[in-house]
C-alpha cells in the first residue's frame, strides 16, 4: 500500500505502529485506533501479530476490540453514513432517516452495502443537536435532514 | 493603518454542519488581501438555531452579529459592510432575550476567541492564572479559593470539587495523577464538545492549576473519539502550550512541571464513569470497579488520581482571577456559579446557554428558549440524560440546582436539557433511554446487565399494544433492583427516565396498556397510516420510498397503503407534499 507516495509493505507499517506505542503504558488501545486509522479496520490476523509483538495475549486484545463500539473487525464500505439517534435526533424522526439511508444504500444497521459503497452505522449522539435529525456522511456532518434530503445526499455521493 | 475591522465566523461542528465553512470561504474571496479587515475563525457563540454566524467589529468596538448566513449573504455583507460601511440590516441579530438571562464563565471566550490561536486566548487574559497560582499562591491556598468558589462537579454527580483536590493532595501515594473526562457520552449533551472546540486553553490551564494544587506532574485528558474537531484542537493546543513552556518542565520559572497526554476514547459510554475511564487508559475494557477505594487513594495504575469533567476545569482559571467570592455571588446557597446547558428539542432557540444556578426550567425554556418552536403546548423537558428524568411542564418552577432537581426526580447531570411538546409520547421517550442503557451496559453487573434487558422488554410490548396487567408494577419492582444491585452510576440511575415518566405521565402507559392507543401517535403498533383520496393527486412520491412496496396505485389516481404489508415507518407521511396521509 502507499503511504505519502512511497510504498510500504503493510506489515512493516503494522510492527512501525506497535514498536512506536510500546513504551507507552496502556498501549493497547490506542495502538489498535492507529492500525484501524491505517487499514480502515482490525483483522484477526492483525491481532495476532500485534500481540506477538506486544507481548500481550491475542485474547486480550480481541476483548478489547469487541469492548469498544469503535474497532471494526470487517473491512468497511467505501463510504461510512453515521445516522445520529441521540434524544434530539430520535424525536425529530431519525428513525426514519435511518429507514431512508437504509433503502437508499442497500447497507443495514452496521452493516456494508452489497456493493461495497456503503458502510451504515447507528451513533448515539453527534452533538449537533440543534440541527436535528442529523448524519455524518464520511468527514462531514449534513443537518436539518428529511428522508428525501438525505436520499439526494446517499445519491450524490453513490455517483461518484 | 487604522485599526482594523475584524470578521468571525463561528467555526465549530454545529456551525460546519449549517454551512459556516462555505460562508468563511466566501468572506476570504472577498476580504482576502484587503487592509485593516481581519477574517477570523471561532468557536461556538451558543446559538445554534441562529447558524452559521458571522459577526462584524467595527474599529470603534461596535459589534454587529448576523444569523443564518448563507455563502451569498456572506458575499454581500462583505461588500456592504464590511468595505462599504453599511450594515445590511435586515440580517442583523435582534434577540437580546436569548442572552439576557445568561451568564458567561465557562463560556468566556468561546465565539470571541481563535480556538486555535494561543496568542488570542493570551490576549483574552489566558494562562495569567496559573501564573498567579503559581506566583502568589500556595497548593492549599488554591483548594481553599476553590472551597470559597463553592464549584461542585460539572459531570453530573455534583461532588465538592475542593474535596476531591484536597483529599488527593493529602493522599499518599506518588505519583499522582489527573484526568479530564471529555468522554461527553448521553445523547443529547454537546457541552464539553462546545468548550474543547471554542476554548481548548481554558480547561489546559485549569487542569495546570489543578496538577499544581494536587502535586501532579502527569496528566491524562480522555476525550470522545466521536468528536473530530474537539481531538484536533486539543492536540494543538496542547502543542501550543508546550512550545511556549506552559506544559512541561519548570513551568514559568516556577521548579513546577506538569505534562498532559492526550487519549482517545474508542466509543464505550461507560467510560464516563470514572473508574471505567481509568481502566481504558490503562489499555482495558472500561468495566467500572468497586468503591472505596475511591480514586483519590487509589486511581490511575493504583496511584492517587484527580478526575474532573471538562466544564469544572474551565471554571477554574475564572475562579483563581476572580476570587472564589465573585464566583459563589452566582447560584444558590448549595450550588453556586453557573452550568452550561445544551438546550435543544422542539424549542425556538435552541442552543447552547450558560445560566447561573437557581434559575427556573420556565426562565430556560420560555426566556431563553423562545418556547416551543412547533406552535404546540410544551410538555416535558428531559434533564441529564439518560440517568436523568422526565420533568412535566406542571414542575416548570423547578429550580435549576443539584438539590431541587434531584428532588423531583431528575437530575442535574452533565447539562443535556431536551424540551418535548405534546407529540412525543412518553413511553417512547422512556424506551429510547432504556434501549440505549442496554446497549451500554458494560455487563459487569447482573441486575444492570439482565434487568435492564427485562425492563426493555417490557417497555416493548406495552408499546406494541401487547402490554399485561402487572407491567408497570413490574416496571416499578425491577427499576428499584437495578439502582440497589448495580455498581456504578450508569446501572444506578439507568432506570430514571423510566421511573419519572410512570410518575408524571402515567396516563400515557395506561393509555398503551389497556386501551392499546398512542396519544401522541408515535408508537408504530398502535398507528395505521392512510391516504385520503381527496387531497392525494397520485404524484407517486410515497410510493418511492416506501421500503416494503405496500402502497400502490396508477399515477395521477389516489394512492392507497396495503395495511397487511406496511411497517408503520411513516416515511410517506414525511415525504408528501399534499399532506394526503394522515396517521391514526
Amino acid at each position: 500500500m502507499e503511504v505519502n507516495g512511497t510504498v510500504v509493505r503493510p506489515l512493516d507499517l503494522l510492527d512501525e505502529i506497535v514498536h512506536r506505542h510500546n513504551t507507552e503504558e496502556g498501549a493497547a488501545i490506542p495502538i489498535l485506533q492507529e492500525v484501524q486509522n491505517t487499514f480502515g479496520f482490525v483483522a484477526p490476523a492483525v491481532l495476532e501479530r500485534i500481540a506477538d509483538l506486544a507481548h500481550m495475549s491475542a485474547t486480550e486484545l480481541y476483548s478489547i476490540v469487541t469492548f469498544y463500539a469503535q474497532f471494526r473487525l470487517q473491512p468497511p464500505g467505501e463510504n461510512l453514513v453515521r445516522v445520529c439517534t441521540g434524544t434530539a435526533c430520535h424525536l425529530a424522526g431519525a428513525e426514519k432517516i435511518l429507514q431512508a439511508v437504509e433503502n437508499e444504500t442497500g447497507a443495514r444497521e452496521g452493516g456494508t452495502s452489497p456493493d461495497g459503497k456503503f458502510t451504515m452505522e447507528r451513533v448515539a449522539c453527534l452533538g449537533c443537536c440543534s440541527l436535528a435529525p442529523v448524519v455524518m456522511l464520511n468527514e462531514q456532518i449534513h443537518g436539518r435532514l428529511t428522508p428525501e434530503a438525505v436520499r439526494r445526499l446517499i445519491k450524490a455521493v453513490g455517483r461518484r | 493603518m487604522g485599526a482594523p475591522k475584524i470578521v468571525r465566523v463561528g467555526l465549530a461542528t454545529c456551525g460546519i454542519a449549517a454551512g459556516a465553512d462555505k460562508v468563511f470561504q466566501a468572506l476570504a474571496q472577498e476580504l482576502t488581501g484587503q487592509q485593516d479587515v481581519w477574517l477570523k475563525q471561532t468557536g461556538c457563540l451558543g446559538m445554534c438555531h441562529n447558524e452559521p454566524l458571522v459577526e462584524v467589529l467595527t474599529p470603534a468596538g461596535e459589534s454587529y452579529l448576523y444569523t443564518k448566513v448563507t455563502p451569498e449573504k456572506a458575499t454581500d455583507i462583505a461588500r456592504r459592510h464590511v468595505l462599504g460601511g453599511e450594515p445590511v440590516r435586515d440580517w442583523l441579530f435582534d434577540d437580546g432575550h436569548y442572552l439576557a438571562k445568561q451568564k458567561r464563565v465557562v463560556l468566556r471566550n468561546s465565539g470571541r476567541i481563535d480556538p486555535e490561536s494561543i496568542d488570542d486566548y493570551l490576549e483574552a487574559g489566558g494562562y495569567q492564572a496559573i501564573a498567579k497560582a503559581l506566583r502568589e499562591m500556595t497548593p492549599e491556598q488554591v483548594i481553599g479559593e476553590l472551597e470559597k468558589s463553592g464549584l461542585r462537579g460539572r459531570g453530573g454527580a455534583g461532588f465538592p470539587t475542593y474535596l476531591k483536590w484536597r483529599l488527593t493532595r493529602q493522599s499518599p501515594g506518588r505519583p499522582k495523577y489527573i484526568i479530564c473526562n471529555a468522554d461527553e457520552g448521553d445523547p443529547g449533551a454537546f457541552m464539553d464538545r462546545s468548550v474543547l472546540e471554542s476554548d481548548p486553553h481554558s480547561v489546559l490551564e485549569g487542569m495546570l492549576i489543578a496538577a499544581y494544587a494536587i502535586g501532579a506532574r502527569e496528566g491524562y485528558i480522555y476525550v470522545r473519539a466521536e468528536y473530530p474537531l474537539a481531538v484536533k484542537r486539543l492536540k494543538l493546543a496542547l502543542a501550543a502550550a508546550r512550545e511556549r513552556g506552559f506544559l512541561g518542565e519548570n513551568i514559568l520559572g516556577s521548579g513546577f512541571d506538569f505534562d498532559l497526554k492526550l487519549r482517545e476514547g474508542a466509543g464505550a459510554f461507560v467510560c464516563g464513569e470514572e473508574t471505567a475511564l481509568m481502566m481504558s487508559i490503562e489499555g482495558k475494557r472500561g468495566m467500572p470497579r468497586f468503591r472505596p477505594p475511591f480514586p483519590a487513594e487509589s486511581g490511575l495504575w493504583g496511584k492517587p488520581t484527580s478526575i474532573n469533567n471538562v466544564e469544572t476545569y474551565a471554571n477554574v482559571p475564572w475562579i483563581i482571577l476572580n476570587g472564589g467570592e465573585a464566583f459563589a455571588q452566582y447560584g444558590t446557597e448549595r450550588s453556586k456559579g453557573t452550568k452550561v446547558f445544551a438546550l435543544a428539542g422542539t424549542i425556538t432557540r435552541g442552543g447552547l446557554i450558560e445560566v447561573p444556578m437557581g434559575i427556573t426550567i420556565r426562565e430556560i425554556v420560555f426566556e431563553i428558549g423562545g418556547g416551543i418552536r412547533s406552535g404546540r403546548e410544551f410538555k416535558a423537558v428531559q434533564i441529564g440524560g439518560p440517568s436523568g428524568g422526565c420533568l412535566p411542564a406542571s414542575l416548570a418552577d423547578t429550580p435549576v440546582d443539584y438539590e431541587s432537581l434531584t428532588q423531583a426526580g431528575a437530575i442535574m447531570g452533565s447539562g443535556g436539557l431536551l424540551v418535548m411538546d405534546d407529540s412525543a409520547c412518553m413511553v417512547d421517550v422512556a424506551k429510547f433511554f432504556l434501549d440505549f442503557t442496554v446497549k451500554e451496559s458494560c455487563g459487569k453487573c447482573t441486575f444492570c446487565r439482565l434487568g435492564t434487558k427485562q425492563m426493555q422488554a417490557i417497555l416493548q410490548r406495552i408499546t406494541n399494544g401487547e402490554g399485561r396487567e402487572g407491567d408497570l408494577e413490574l416496571l416499578e419492582e425491577l427499576a428499584n433492583s437495578i439502582s440497589r444491585a448495580s455498581l456504578c452510576g450508569l446501572g444506578q440511575t439507568a432506570p430514571n427516565p423510566v421511573l419519572t415518566t410512570l410518575r408524571f405521565f402515567r396516563d400515557e402507559y395506561e393509555a398503551h396498556l389497556y386501551e392499546k392507543r398512542c396519544p401522541a401517535k408515535k408508537c408504530r403498533a398502535l398507528i395505521r397510516y392512510q391516504v385520503n383520496p381527496d387531497r392525494c393527486n397520485g404524484c407517486g412520491l410515497c410510493n418511492s420510498y416506501c421500503p416494503t412496496n405496500a402502497i400502490s396505485g396508477e399515477k395521477k389516481r389516489p394512492f392507497s397503503i396495503d395495511q397487511n404489508l406496511c411497517t408503520h415507518c411513516g416515511l410517506c407521511f414525511n415525504v408528501c407534499r399534499h399532506e394526503a396521509i394522515s396517521v391514526n
